[in-house]
């Protein structure tokens, strides 16, 4: 959950913007485009009287060189597990101690406690999911094996058409699961490594992109895709046989938090807010509209009946054991990453 | 009196070098220090503590042992980036001068509506043509279904998300900056002057090349130079048309400043592009006025 589109989200932001000021007061809401719904705004706005300015970002990278580079005046920004360690450690979060808001008995483990935040000072999760990778069952006549074998070794008729994430943290800690390297190595021996598996898929890749991957599926222009779970999810709206797979190698569980940035000028808001969406019916209703889970216990009967069907959405417990959380690799670790990425694209 | 006048002139072009100093010179300035600063663990700089690491890694690296090797990476995608875009100038050249000369031979009226033909891709934005290409260019596609129709069953075009794909796009993109300095310079073109030529005794391949090519000069030129530097910046095509498969110098700036979280090395690489650009232009100007017809 890395890039998104903006275009979607400034449609989201003009329809915002129509909105009427009341004087209750304001919460300005700095989140990835086209990750909120609409209406919970409006809804939040009726029950509370606090006006939501919303304000879209296309990467946690872009929204973190915003608030290095100085800019204030956001009340909550969105922000993924390794973002919300960095804004941690380099002082640009706001300590806010969510465990006594009033709904935080809602959180449902293990969200209640994070690696990075343990006792929850500095953020609440908002949605999580995991990236794996989805397949069409009617390209293939074999049955493909739950591992990442099948994506970076794929079987002869999908050589050329499989579609990869655009994204050098994604395909690298992929990677690095399929061998069992750590994904924030400082060993330039297991990097390389990392390196001749991406290099040896790379023949078979049709594009590496991040946009549009649902589309790209529907319209059969690749038949294997390297997703997030909800885009998964929406990938079997048009194509009624596309498996998501749990590769047994172990999958990132990737986690979207809130969390107040440095200086909010609405702090209080900015609590409500967060204790609001920590509310069933409104966790559930984010849940509908992006596609992906929440946090909050009892949020079942709210939920579409199709997601909750979904194992890509609702992952059966017997997944939970692969899950491996986003890590906030050290400077040498992002070096090679990088080195290895800039290798894979010379 | 003079004084008066200087005056005057200097404060109605103070505005606009005002505006050039502060919106070129300003960012220049800033991205110059923050390349020559260390970077912070998490993403952005440490002001103040300076270090020169960044122009070292574009061309070495440090291996297991900590010595310095030599790294050709990075002048790789350089290298690719310089092709691809004289390949791009040279396509949009081949393309553009006919085009621009046709448009000059035509009577007035009908000059202005292909112009302004030519100029109505810029009213759409650069990610929509290029989607617009994915669409014409993929398997299945209109041009692929177009030679299907012809007979050509080759099973599949295969040319979006190649290196093919990303310099048909550029050549699209910018071929309009090649006609319309052309053009300009065709249409104060002295016809009388071709004229004479053939009354002299040229034939038309050496009234084109004695005559026309010449006074055109300044404007293929300027047209090389609008299509060259700004397609050292592409970014959007190579993403989208060329698949992400391979890097130009723009994507690699991007990636320092997003996943990498290395502000330095990415401000580093915006100068040691410019250092490039300006050579090539020092040197593109020196060869150029060489040439006779400069003297008009």
């Amino acid at each position: 959950m890395k890039i998104r589109s903006v275009l979607l989200g400034a449609s989201a932001l003009a329809m915002l913007s129509m909105g009427t000021a009341r004087a209750d007061g304001e919460l300005f809401f700095y989140n990835w485009s086209n990750y909120f719904p609409p209406e919970l705004f409006e809804k939040f706005e009726a029950e509370t009287g606090i006006k939501v300015t919303l304000d879209v970002y296309d990467s946690n990278e872009t929204m973190l060189a915003k608030l290095q580079a100085g800019a204030s005046g956001y009340d909550i920004a969105v922000a993924s597990d390794y973002m919300v360690d960095v804004m941690i450690k380099d002082g640009l979060a706001t300590e806010f101690d969510a465990k006594n808001l009033e709904n935080f008995g809602n959180v449902a483990k293990p969200h209640d406690t994070m690696e990075y935040d343990p006792d929850r000072k500095y953020s609440v999760t908002y949605l999580w999911g995991t990236t794996g990778f989805t397949y069409d069952a009617d390209a293939t006549d074999g049955e493909l094996e739950q591992s990442w074998k099948e994506f970076f070794e794929p079987r002869e008729e999908f050589h050329g058409k499989i579609g990869a994430l655009n994204d050098e943290v994604e395909m690298y800690n992929a990677a690095s699961y399929y061998i069992g390297v750590p994904k924030c190595t400082e060993d330039p021996a297991e990097a390389q490594k990392v390196l001749d598996v991406l290099q040896k898929q790379k023949p078979y890749i049709a594009v590496y992109s991040s946009e549009g991957t649902i589309d790209r599926m529907s319209a059969r222009e690749v038949t294997m895709h390297m997703q997030w779970n909800g885009a998964a999810h929406r990938t079997k709206e048009s194509i009624p046989n596309a498996v998501f797979v749990y590769p047994k190698e172990g999958l990132t569980y990737w986690s979207d938090h809130f969390v107040v940035p440095k200086g909010a000028p609405n702090l209080e808001n900015a609590k409500t807010f967060i204790n609001w969406m920590m509310m069933p019916e409104n966790a559930a209703a984010a849940s509908n509209y992006a596609g992906y889970m929440n946090a909050v216990k009892g949020t079942e009967d709210f939920m579409d009946p199709a997601l909750k069907a979904d194992p890509a959405v609702n992952m059966p417990e017997e997944y939970a054991g692969l899950l491996i959380p986003g890590q906030n690799c050290s400077a040498p670790a992002r070096d090679l990453r990088n080195r290895v990425w800039t290798k894979l694209k010379n | 009196m003079g004084n008066l006048i200087r005056s005057k002139r200097f404060w109605l072009i103070a505005p606009a070098v005002l505006y050039i100093g502060f919106f070129m010179a300003v960012p220049l300035g800033q991205m110059a220090y923050v390349s020559i600063l260390e970077r912070g663990d998490y993403g952005a700089v440490n002001w103040g503590v300076f270090s020169f690491d960044a122009y070292a890694s574009f061309l070495f690296e440090r291996d297991l042992m900590d010595n310095l090797m030599f790294n050709t990476d990075y002048l790789q995608i350089f290298a690719r980036s310089f092709g691809l875009s004289a390949m791009t100038m040279v396509f949009a050249l081949v393309l553009g001068f006919p085009t621009a000369f046709y448009i000059s031979m035509q009577p007035q009226a009908r000059r202005n509506f292909l112009i302004f033909l030519v100029t109505i891709p810029f009213w759409t934005n650069i990610l929509v043509r290029n989607y617009a290409w994915m669409l014409l260019l993929r398997n299945g596609g209109l041009i692929d279904n177009g030679l299907a129709w012809l007979g050509y069953e080759s099973g599949g075009l295969d040319i979006l998300y190649t290196p093919y794909a990303v310099s048909i796009g550029l050549t699209y993109t910018y071929l309009p900056f090649m006609v319309l300095p052309i053009y300009a310079s065709l249409e104060k073109l002295d016809h009388r002057l071709i004229e004479a030529a053939f009354d002299l005794g040229a034939d038309k391949w050496r009234a084109m090349t004695r005559v026309i090519l010449p006074l055109a000069a300044p404007g293929i030129a300027a047209g090389c130079i609008l299509v060259f530097i700004p397609c050292l910046g592409a970014y959007v095509t190579p993403e989208l048309l060329g698949g992400g498969k391979f890097m130009m110098i723009a994507n690699l700036i991007g990636s320092q400043f997003g996943a990498a979280r290395n502000w330095p090395f990415g401000a580093a690489l915006g100068f040691v592009l410019l250092a490039f650009v300006l050579l090539s232009m020092m040197i593109y100007a020196m060869k150029f006025k060489s040439l006779p017809e400069e003297k008009l």
